[in-house]
């Protein structure tokens, strides 16, 4: 028995459950948007949702209904609502799961949303690797479509919300909101300068709304069960409701744990994921995803919520939890990210682009034992003129595994260097001792 | 001519989009379906399908690692090499295929079967040590498991270890008569 209430997981934990529209239903699905449309005011849901006090599971948490009121009131054009399904933050592997186990609990949360703004549009932009998701949420559109759930006309009330699975082709970038509009718009996914916001200048210019799959597949339990319900889940005020964790690396039983917010890393680790894998203790985690900084087993009772996590000096992020066991060389650790920042830079920027190359360069050599002294200090100085200057917050989250694990674990780096100086020595010799 | 041999596929693409361009990413997957690989001819018909220049749809096209701008081999190996991985043995993985296959990353063996890449994280972190072959993942590998899938992929081009609908860990099996 889970020790929490599930909410998300809820119905994909019953044994045989499918994810079919039938079963959906017959669990209560559907219900929260009956409930609704047509009957309750769109602005009233949307305060609802800023009640229930939902921030976004898709990496900032920026809180759901605030960014839904930044949309012009008067605005009569169409708006648009993303839905993020990119999950491309190495670590992360909640939003394939909700997609492919209860791909019903995502559309109804994307046709409230879209009822709560005023889109008629929605589009699903899914990364491109995850074809068997794609095609469970095509067939689940399908499903929800000859049922009068998603369309012209959902439930006879006469309001339109359309949903289109959009595959992306390859690019971590692409989850980034501005990236991913590009994208969507058959470009490039090079991010856009913000401001104006995607609220104002979205999709086609148009007010768009991106939420990450997860924020919106809460949103039927929140309409369903009330705003009140949620926001006693977690450690509210600030960090409400469950969250899906990602738990992988040296543990016994890695894999996706629903947890409110506010349990401690320690009971995640321990308890849900089973501990670690052998006899070796924990070395170090990564709280949330490869953008967020290394933290150590001093960190275990820091609570996972938002606010928590940010003042251990990360971040909750994208909610992939890596756990790494004693002997881990966190030089190694910090380089095999710093390589994928490397081949994921978009290119706009100079210090991003430029900066990530030579970040990969020194890191390489110092890991190679060919690194010297002065190789700490471009490391931290890279760092430094990558951060909070570059276009899209990739930036900061390039910088982050070097820069912590300098910080926790800077005699790993320094014993690697003394090898190459020692090592340089006794090339050197031969040399010295003609002279 | 894609036109011709999907022009109902290609319309329907077309209408779920207000801006043409957007159809942009579905048309070159469709080429690919086709061709196995974008070539530059289907890129210039592309082009002219949304009225764009064909650099415009280059521009797109090499963008994005999963359009294939050569032929690959028939089964795309896709090892994901980062950090979760790697702490599960990915790096063993590729070994493995260096030595049963002869190749390395970017390469294809000389019958054309298998070409080898070394990928970022494939959201199967859970899972690791995993590889995807063309749209089929496969996770907690083995090199018993890696056998199997080479052997079967060779003999009936599928291999019945693919993940179906994923989840992880698995739910408790259902308790007879409950
Ligand atoms: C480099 C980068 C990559 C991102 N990747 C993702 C992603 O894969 N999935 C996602 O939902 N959000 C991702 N985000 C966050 C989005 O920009 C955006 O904040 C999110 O989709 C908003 O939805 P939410 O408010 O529901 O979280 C990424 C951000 C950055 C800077
Ligand atoms: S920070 Fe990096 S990823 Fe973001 S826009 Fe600049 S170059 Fe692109
Ligand atoms: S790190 Fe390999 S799937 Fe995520």
């Amino acid at each position: 028995m889970p020790k929490y209430e599930l909410i998300l997981l809820k119905n994909m934990m019953q044994p045989g459950y499918t994810g079919s529209l039938q079963e959906y239903e017959r669990a209560g699905g559907y219900q929260a948007l009956r409930k609704v449309v047509g009957k309750v005011p769109p602005t009233e849901v949307t305060m609802a949702v800023m009640k229930s006090g939902l921030r976004g599971r898709g990496g900032a948490g920026f809180p759901t209904g605030v960014k839904w009121g930044f949309l012009p009131k008067d605005y009569q054009g169409p708006r648009y609502l993303c839905c993020n399904a990119d999950e491309s933050e190495p670590g992360t592997f909640k939003d394939r799961q909700l997609m492919e186990r209860d791909p019903h609990q995502l559309l109804e949360g994307i046709v409230l949303a879209c009822y709560a703004i005023g889109a008629e549009s929605a589009y699903i932009y899914i990364r491109g690797e995850l074809v068997l998701a794609a095609k469970i949420l095509e067939q689940a559109i399908a499903e929800a479509q000859a049922a009068g759930y998603i369309g012209a006309n959902i439930l006879g009330t006469g309001i339109t919300a359309n949903v289109w699975v959009h595959r992306g082709a390859g690019a971590y970038i692409c989850g980034e909101e501005t990236a991913l509009l590009e994208s969507l718009e058959g470009k490039r996914g090079l991010p856009r300068f913000k401001p104006p916001f995607p609220a104002t200048n979205g999709l086609y210019n148009k007010p768009t709304v991106v939420n990450n799959v997860e924020t919106l597949a809460n949103l039927p339990h929140i309409i369903g069960r009330g705003p009140e319900w949620f926001a006693s889940i977690g450690s509210p005020p600030k960090s409400t409701g469950t969250r899906v964790f990602c738990v992988s690396g040296h543990v016994k039983r890695p894999g996706n744990y629903e947890v409110p917010m506010g349990v401690t890393f320690r009971e995640l680790i321990y308890e849900h994921a089973g501990g670690m894998r052998s006899d070796k203790p924990l070395k170090a985690f990564i709280p949330g995803g490869a953008s967020a900084p290394f933290l150590t087993s001093d960190h275990l009772d820091v609570k996972l919520d938002f606010e928590s996590v940010a003042a251990a000096g990360s971040m909750l992020g994208s909610g992939g939890v890596t756990v790494m066991e004693e002997g881990t060389p966190m030089v190694w650790a910090a380089l095999r990210l710093m390589e994928f920042f490397y081949h994921e830079s978009c290119g706009k920027c100079s210090p991003c682009r430029e900066g990530s190359s030579w970040l990969v360069q020194t890191m390489r050599r110092i890991v190679a034992k060919r690194g010297q002294m002065e190789d700490l200090e471009t490391l931290v100085d890279l760092c430094k003129n990558i951060e909070g200057r570059t276009v899209c917050a990739f930036g900061e989250a390039e910088v982050a595994p070097i820069m912590s694990t300098l910080k926790y674990w800077r005699s790993e780096y320094v014993t690697l260097i003394q090898e190459a100086e020692a090592a340089n020595l006794i090339r050197l010799e031969p040399t010295v001792a003609r002279h | 001519m894609l036109k011709d041999k999907y022009q109902q596929e290609i319309d329907e693409l077309l209408s779920r989009y207000p801006v043409k361009r957007s159809a942009l990413i579905p048309l070159l997957y469709l080429a690919q379906r086709d061709e196995g690989f974008v070539s530059e001819g289907a890129m210039k018909e592309i082009a002219g399908l949304l009225h764009l220049t064909p650099p415009q749809v280059y521009e797109t096209a090499t963008f994005y690692t999963m359009i294939n701008l050569k032929p690959v081999g028939k089964f795309h190996l896709q090892v994901c090499k980062s950090l979760m991985c790697a702490l599960a043995g990915s790096d063993t993985v590729i070994g493995w295929v260096k030595t049963k296959l002869g190749i390395g990353p970017g390469e294809t063996t000389t019958d054309g079967l298998f070409t080898l890449s070394a990928v970022e994280c494939l959201a199967a972190c859970g899972t690791a040590p995993m590889m995807q072959v063309n749209d089929d993942y496969y996770e907690r590998l083995t090199e018993d498991t890696f056998d199997r899938i080479l052997a079967d992929l060779k003999k009936d081009g599928s291999c019945s270890l693919k993940t179906g609908p994923f989840m992880w860990p698995e739910p408790a099996p259902a308790k007879p008569g409950a």
